[in-house]
């Protein structure tokens, strides 16, 4: 841990990212805190991608200083991966394997030992109420469960934060409302979350949002001073506003 | 190493629980060897065919009951005339018609070259070769019966070695064994990997601390296997049904076959990395591996008659090189001393895969 800025999860100085003559992410900086729920917006195509693909050790900046769970960004990757938790919109879960099968190959992965991972994961299904169904396909839960089981898993191996890429995409408002609530819960537990989302509503939820638009930080704060400062009724309008500037266009 | 183990359970669970895909894997090669073992004969057995006797002569009998009493000819008609001869190859029954000409035991007797006319029906020309020569073989071995008798003249005996009554088998099991494990090793492989990307799944184990090398390696662990598995069950179907005894050393047909399993997994990889979705890894591989494997490794069509740039290709495709290394182990019995460059043709072929397989994968991930 870096010992400097112990209440920091995330910190970015002027991150770049440069394909050819593409800059896909323009010197960005900001600091998230620990515990904290902090939205990644932008339209597709600004930039958000490359930037969580920098933070989560995939990729490695042109430029730039970062530090994720207090580790560099350039140099420790490794140690990132093993601190952070991933889940997406596109990929939940594998579908033909069951439950606890899915539970003990993420574990699994993380090096989670076999003892543990036994109760742990007992446990974890008792509290997602799936007795009934551990030893059932994944494939034959309901869409909101999957989603519901696929945060879980990525926060199995507690990690320090957990990177949510379009998480609710394609669930109905009930099931995303109660999807908010196991985040909310994970930050009171000290996870970091950092999430994209293509809600507005959903961008209400968190603490602070960021807005992207052409590989810059167009716009970062709490949900509450964004709409204050551009005097607008909602998220959306924001979101509106800031976006209607942008020159790329996927 | 935990977490490899991890890895390759769970991809052995993906295998397991696609029966479908399972059943078609083991299904195939067993489908295919009794198919070619029993249905799809190309060998010369009970052929019917017409005899025109117009010698009538002890030495004309004695040939046609030496060719009845072979049991890969029927004598069905025994034809009166030229003229029915057309007539009976229309009916389609008969395959071949031996004449016997009118002076034939006289011109034996007297020393003069005899001669014997052998009519075949050319629209099936595999047969009608393969008949030809097995019929030539027997009148030779009359011929030679004749004239060692009379002491005369010097015959040319013709031999089919190693696979004496023409049988199909020796052919086609290497050839099923070079095709099975290609289409575990590449297709398989690659479809495996490439659903990972597609599904989404590829980005959170990249995500995970589990290293991209593990993540290939688990997933061509289960093929490997896998590979291996249908290789024992095709030769003990080879020997058990089909009658055709392994007479080289096993062990190193398996340590060779090991090779080409590796070389073809590469392979599979390799497509792979380079496509994004399934139907592209599958359209690759289909075209870039098994249709040439099929067409110009030697297993469908004979490999001398091509010309030189398709022989050169051809020389390109591991599985011909597999498919003579088998056939010299399997049928002919030899060792490495004879197949050791097709060996080392394979090996070079699978560290070259080896190496750019190691240098796209660095490339991808950046």
């Amino acid at each position: 841990m870096n010992t400097e800025t112990p209440n920091i999860a995330i910190k970015a100085e002027n991150i770049t990212k440069i394909f050819g003559d593409f800059t896909a992410v323009d010197h960005i900086s900001f600091e998230v805190k620990k515990g904290e729920i902090f939205g990644f917006l932008g339209a597709n195509g600004a930039g958000k991608t490359t930037a969580m693909r920098i933070f989560s050790g995939l990729s490695i900046p042109s430029s730039g200083t970062a530090t994720v769970a207090g580790f560099d960004v350039y140099k420790q990757t490794e140690m990132i991966k093993k601190n952070i938790g991933y889940m997406s919109q596109k990929f939940s879960l594998y579908h033909n394997l069951t439950v606890k099968e899915n539970l003990n190959f993420f574990g699994g992965i993380y090096g989670i030992p076999r003892k543990e991972l036994k109760i742990k994961g007992d446990l974890l299904i008792k509290e997602l109420g799936l007795e009934n169904e551990k030893n059932k396909l994944v494939s034959e839960l309901p869409l909101g469960w999957k989603q519901k089981l696929a945060f879980s898993v990525a926060i199995f191996h507690e990690p320090q934060i957990v990177f949510l890429d379009e998480p609710t995409g394609g669930v109905d408002p009930v099931t995303r409302r109660q999807f908010w609530k196991m985040i909310y819960e994970a930050s009171d537990r000290g996870i970091t979350i950092f999430v994209t989302t293509h809600y507005m509503d959903e961008a209400e939820y968190c603490d602070r949002i960021s807005i992207m638009v052409d590989g810059k930080i167009a716009a970062l704060d709490t949900p509450a001073n964004l709409k204050k400062h551009y005097n607008a009724q909602n998220m959306d309008d924001v979101f509106y506003e800031l976006a209607r500037g942008a020159k790329r266009v996927e | 190493m935990k977490q490899l183990l991890t890895f390759v359970k769970k991809e052995f669970l993906h295998v397991l629980r696609d029966r479908r895909t399972l059943l078609l894997l083991f299904g195939m090669p067993v489908v295919q060897i009794l198919l070619f073992g029993f249905a799809l004969s190309t060998e010369v057995k009970n052929t019917k065919i017409g005899v025109l006797d117009l010698d009538k002569s002890q030495t004309s009998f004695e040939i046609i009951s030496k060719i009845n009493a072979n049991r890969y000819f029927d004598i069905d008609k025994n034809l009166k005339s030229i003229d029915q001869a057309e007539n009976a190859f229309k009916g389609g029954k008969i395959k071949m018609i031996v004449m016997i000409p009118t002076q034939f035991s006289a011109d034996i007797n007297s020393g003069k070259k005899a001669q014997l006319q052998l009519i075949t029906d050319g629209t099936d020309l595999n047969l009608a070769n393969q008949i030809y020569s097995f019929m030539s073989n027997i009148l030779l071995d009359f011929y030679g019966q004749q004239t060692l008798q009379q002491n005369s003249g010097v015959q040319p005996e013709i031999r089919m070695l190693y696979n004496p009554q023409l049988r199909g088998a020796p052919n086609f099991v290497p050839g099923v064994m070079a095709f099975i494990l290609l289409i575990i090793c590449v297709l398989m492989t690659a479809i495996a990997i490439v659903r990972e990307k597609e599904s989404g799944s590829m980005e959170i184990l990249l995500v995970s601390p589990m290293k991209p090398y593990i993540i290939i390696l688990a997933k061509a662990i289960p093929y490997f296997i896998l590979s291996l598995i249908i290789l024992v069950s095709i030769i003990i179907l080879s020997v058990t049904v089909l009658d055709l005894p392994i007479k080289g050393n096993l062990i190193l047909l398996f340590g060779i076959s090991i090779i080409f399993i590796i070389t073809n997994l590469l392979i599979g990889i390799v497509i792979s990395i380079l496509t994004k979705t399934q139907q592209t890894a599958m359209l690759i591989s289909l075209v870039g591996t098994m249709l040439p494997t099929l067409m110009l490794s030697g297993f469908m069509f004979p490999v001398e008659n091509m010309p030189i740039p398709l022989q050169m290709v051809g020389n390109l495709i591991p599985a011909k090189w597999y498919y003579q290394i088998v056939k010299n182990i399997m049928i002919k019995g030899t060792g490495l001393e004879v197949v050791w460059k097709h060996v080392l043709v394979l090996f070079a072929m699978m560290a070259v895969l080896f190496i750019i397989a190691v240098k796209k994968f660095k490339i991808r991930l950046e």
